[in-house]
């Protein structure tokens, strides 16, 4: 430091210190008048208050956010639910109470008594449930013997209720107790012990809008719990309503197609992406999981071979099989490998390498070009267009058509599929590509996978000229009753990697597949409309030929059946839907999944007065 | 470097009241805890009496090296301390919505608290430099106005808005006792005055929120509205001789929120009545004047603001806390010196208390 600083004297600290033991002083002073005002002034009063602890705290749990279908038809809505809860402090003796409460209710006392162990930190204040959702008549009793039963009280809350037991399952997902984990990591604002949330499909994706915020009201109460007055409330804020993209009437057609089957269905509209429906088969009951599901109840599901608690649609992975050859058509004339004019001679074998790949039909197809190829689905023309693109190239094209990877719909646990690549099987399984199992992916068979969402997605793409929609399943969100519900935005998420005459070809192919005269789905056509597919049979396990031998006369073991597969988009020339659907186990694209993608269809398009207006026309 | 004359001098009456409030305070904790009549709650007592006795050892460590020393290591120490800060935000545990804590092996601990003894230890380094009877002017303040800037913003951060408002108080205390200019001080008023409306733009909602909660209680009646009203019913119902000690019933029914940590001396009140927080605010205030004469018994300028930002720190978090409970003042979560569970408020407090017995200790040594 330049200048000299001269450092103060004793007399200065002193001044200094003074002035800090006068501020100490005067803010002590403070408190000890305001222990003075509480203790010694109103005292009285307080001591007062707290003899009775009079003043208590209520929670007004907010009603969850209700679930329409796209048209307003109500999915989900919530039920008055009757709670009997006990305050402890009140329901003094306590062991006398519960015994006339099991005694009235004709409820054993141990299953009372057990949730008064289990309490854990819970305060005697805070209302213990004890039983939830009691009948009208144990209510009934409960409220003419009030008086004898000190600290009962009935709680009215809001328990959700799905309107259609079992439908749609799997997209609104269903509702389960939030656990301690959640909590201490606070994932939702907002949620405490005791609360339901999201535990699957919608009900989880949209929690937070769906849950609303709970209110509550300081009350005051007499000696023995009753209300004296309300001092001060906060009401809950009831959750948002939403509305899915989903036609009940639809889906429910959709479900009763896949009854007793183990299988998927998705309709789309191609102009926007909405998923007009989606089923998955077999389905769970929703209903049984509200207040908690029943471990047997939930054994039961877990253990049933046809996974009803998966959502085939986007979860479940199955080679595309023939429906694949969309892919490769495209890939082909994109590259140059084939022009409209390409006909390739199908014998019904084809020789690569020393190995023979067959075609399905055993005595072969002739002359056939690529429309031809598509319309009877012939294997050998794909070999040969799938040798000449390779398998990179390939993959470059389904990758750009959106398989292998999630396709985005805003419900969780989508599966992305798979896609092989050289490098991917080199990284897999250390081993290097052989040009057969080129053969194999360009007719869908081999590594490949894809869930029937991606595949409704492609066809929807290929059928309103190439634009991929993000499937969505939420149509607007109600921000408060009586608002406007909030249109959401359809989104895109690319286009098909194909010029317009390229998709002019394969869509006249799969136009065919139902018109043309050898098409593979032509037992499928509609009165009155045009639809353009393409059927798949995926080969569960491949099969050495002599054991194909063999099956032929033994009825395969179920499990071993092959899978179904159709997708699909009506009218041909301007769709208003697309399908996807696949029959576990069906066996035949044709004769198990067409069928049921043509009565959606056809059920779509009455729906939606299709046909009255081609008749006024 | 002992001398033996060091332990002639230990500061016994520091010692007594220190011991006094630390028994006080565990009795009222297990009040708290037991009556609680809430299981897995005996550890916290345990816990206390293991924080309390390490604490011991952070007090005697602290008072072991000679204060010199300290001064000549401040800004290393005050380095240190920022870094730590720093840490938390990147590496930092999340608890109930804020980054506080570090974990370091099996210990947590929370740098901002380690923050208050360093920002006093570095602004007491600095002023005594610099101060003069005529008050500091402008340029005296840069330097503090930083060092007290940049850990402020980090915990703010962080966010901690009681502790960084205790780092405010502490730094603003300190520099008004070494005095400033006339000029100076009034437009730091009326700077401070304009700034308001900025900070309010930084803050949380849930900060926002509890301002405006304190403002009016009966925006929130269900969360720090009910809060103030249960303490205020279980601090009156004590009135003058209190119920008896674990006799309360607003804390045997675990009416009162965090009865144990920051909510502790309604506990106290309910049992002890008006007597026993008379008694309570009479050591605390019996202590702080034993602050201040270490202050003025110390012979060089950085030993005595040391002594007072100290006392000043532990006086700041009294009268906020006790403020807090009462209904006087915004519930920001400032702990109870010596009284509320917590180790690392404990720890704190303790090393502080050991460093002012180290000025106290040396008041007739000389260098």
């Amino acid at each position: 430091m330049s200048e000299y600083v001269k450092p103060p004297g004793r007399e200065w600290l002193k001044k200094r210190l003074m002035g800090g033991t006068i501020c100490v002083s005067v803010a002590f002073s403070i408190l000890l008048a305001r222990f003075v005002y509480l203790q010694v002034i109103k005292g009285e009063v307080y001591r007062h208050l707290s003899a009775n602890n009079c003043i208590r705290l209520q929670s007004i749990p907010a009603p969850r956010g209700l679930i329409y279908d796209r048209n307003g038809t109500i999915l989900v809505d919530n039920r008055p639910s009757f709670d009997l809860k006990i305050i402890l402090k009140d329901a003094d003796p306590v062991e006398e109470t519960l015994l006339r409460l099991s005694q009235l209710m004709q409820v054993p006392l141990q299953e009372l008594q057990e949730h008064i162990d289990n309490r854990g930190m819970q305060s005697k204040l805070n209302p213990l449930l004890l039983k939830r959702n009691i009948s009208r008549d144990q209510l009934a009793v409960v409220k003419a013997h009030a008086f004898d039963l000190p600290g009962v009280i009935i709680d009215v809350e809001p328990r959700r209720n799905y309107i259609h037991e079992k439908c749609a399952a799997h997209v609104l997902g269903y509702l389960g107790e939030v656990n301690g984990e959640e909590i201490r990591k606070s994932k939702y604002p907002d949620v405490r012990s005791g609360d339901a949330i999201g535990r699957d499909g919608v009900e989880k994706e949209f929690e937070t809008v769906l849950h609303g915020k709970r209110g509550g009201r300081q009350v005051e109460v007499d000696a023995t719990g009753r209300l004296v007055r309300v001092l001060n409330t906060v009401d809950p804020v009831p959750g948002q309503n939403i509305f899915l993209t989903i036609d009940l009437e639809l889906q429910q057609a959709a479900e009763s197609l896949l009854e007793g089957v183990s299988g998927a269905v998705v309709a789309m509209d191609p102009a926007t992406g909405d998923v007009l429906c989606m089923a998955s088969s077999p389905a769970y009951n929703q209903n049984d999981f509200i207040g908690g599901i029943s471990h047997k109840k939930w054994q039961a599901l877990q253990q049933d071979p046809g996974r009803p608690m998966t959502n085939k649609a986007l979860q479940g992975e199955y080679p595309p099989a023939s429906t694949y050859k969309i892919v490769t058509a495209i890939a082909g004339l994109e590259e140059g490998a084939v022009n409209i004019h390409t006909s390739r001679f199908c014998s019904g074998r084809h020789k690569y390498g020393n190995r023979i790949y067959r075609c399905w039909k055993k005595w072969g197809h002739g002359d056939v070009d690529i429309i031809g190829s598509l319309e009877q689905s012939c294997d050998v023309y794909f070999y040969n267009v799938g040798q000449d693109v390779g398998v990179d190239t390939l993959a470059q094209y389904a990758r750009g058509c959106g398989l292998g990877k999630p396709t985005g719909i805003e419900l969780l646990k989508e599966r992305s599929g798979l896609i092989p690549t050289a490098a991917w099987k080199r990284k897999r399984f250390g081993v290097s590509w052989q040009g057969g199992e080129t053969l194999s992916i360009a007719i869908g068979q081999g590594f490949n996978l894809v869930t029937p969402l991606q595949m409704a997605v492609l066809i929807a793409a290929v059928g309103n000229e190439g634009t991929l929609y993000r499937p969505r399943i939420l149509k607007s969100v109600q921000g408060s009753p009586g608002e406007s519900p909030v249109e959401q935005i359809p989104e895109i998420t690319g286009g098909i990697p194909a010029g317009k005459e390229t998709l002019r070809i394969v869509r006249e192919g799969l136009l065919r597949v139902v018109h043309g005269k050898r098409g593979t789905a032509r037992s499928v056509k509609i009165d009155g409309v045009t639809m353009a597919g393409k059927t798949g049979t995926a080969q569960v396990f491949s099969m050495k030929k002599k054991d194909r031998d063999r099956s032929k006369d033994d009825p395969l073991d179920y499990l071993l059946r092959d899978h179904a597969w159709f997708v699909c988009y009506a009218p041909a020339e301007n769709p208003v839907i697309a399908v996807s659907v696949i029959i576990e186990h069906g066996e035949h694209g044709a004769t198990a999944a067409a069928p049921v993608a043509s009565h959606v269809v056809k059920t779509w398009l009455e729906r939606s007065g299709y046909f009255e207006n081609q008749e006024k026309q | 470097m002992f001398d033996r004359r060091l332990f002639e001098y230990f500061d016994w009456g520091l010692f007594v009241l220190t011991v006094l409030i630390c028994s006080l305070g565990l009795g009222v904790l297990y009040s708290a805890v037991t009556a609680g009549d809430v299981p897995g709650m005996d550890m916290i007592f345990k816990k206390q009496i293991i924080w309390m006795g390490g604490g011991m050892i952070f007090m005697i460590s602290s008072f072991l090296i000679h204060y010199k020393f300290i001064d000549k290591a401040s800004l290393i120490i005050y380095v240190v301390c920022v870094a730590l800060l720093a840490a938390v935000l990147v590496f930092g545990k999340h608890v109930a919505g804020s980054t506080r804590w570090l974990a370091l092996g099996p210990f947590t601990v929370q740098p901002s608290e380690l923050m208050k003894l360093s920002l006093i230890i570095v602004l007491a380094s600095v002023f005594s430099t610099c101060v003069t009877e005529e008050g500091l002017g402008f340029h005296g303040l840069i330097k503090p106005g930083a060092l007290l800037a940049i850990p402020f913003l980090f915990i703010l951060k962080q966010p901690d808005l009681g502790t960084a408002l205790l780092l405010l108080f502490i730094a603003a205390s300190m520099t008004l006792f070494v005095n400033v200019q006339k000029k100076v001080f009034f437009s730091c008023a009326a700077l401070a005055a304009a700034a308001t409306p900025l900070v309010w733009m930084i803050l949380k909602d849930y900060q926002k929120a509890r301002i405006m909660t304190f403002l009016n209680p009966d925006r929130d009646p269900l969360g720090a509205g009910y809060h103030i009203i249960q303490s205020k019913i279980a601090i009156g119902s004590g009135m003058i001789f209190g119920k008896g000690y674990l006799q309360g019933t607003q804390n045997a029914l675990s009416f009162l929120p965090e009865q144990h940590t920051d909510f502790i001396l309604s506990v106290l009140a309910e049992e002890w009545g008006f007597v026993g927080c008379c008694a309570l605010l009479m050591l605390y205030f019996f202590f702080l004047l034993w602050g201040f004469n270490i202050a003025y018994g110390c012979r060089d300028m950085f030993g005595s603001i040391l002594a007072f930002g100290i006392t000043i720190m532990i006086f700041w978090q009294i009268f906020i806390n006790i403020g807090m409970v009462m209904g006087l003042m915004p519930v920001v979560g400032v702990p109870l010196p010596l009284i509320s569970y917590g180790g690392s408020s404990v720890i704190t407090n303790m090393a502080g208390i050991g460093l002012l017995m180290n000025v106290s200790m040396r008041r007739f040594l000389s260098g």
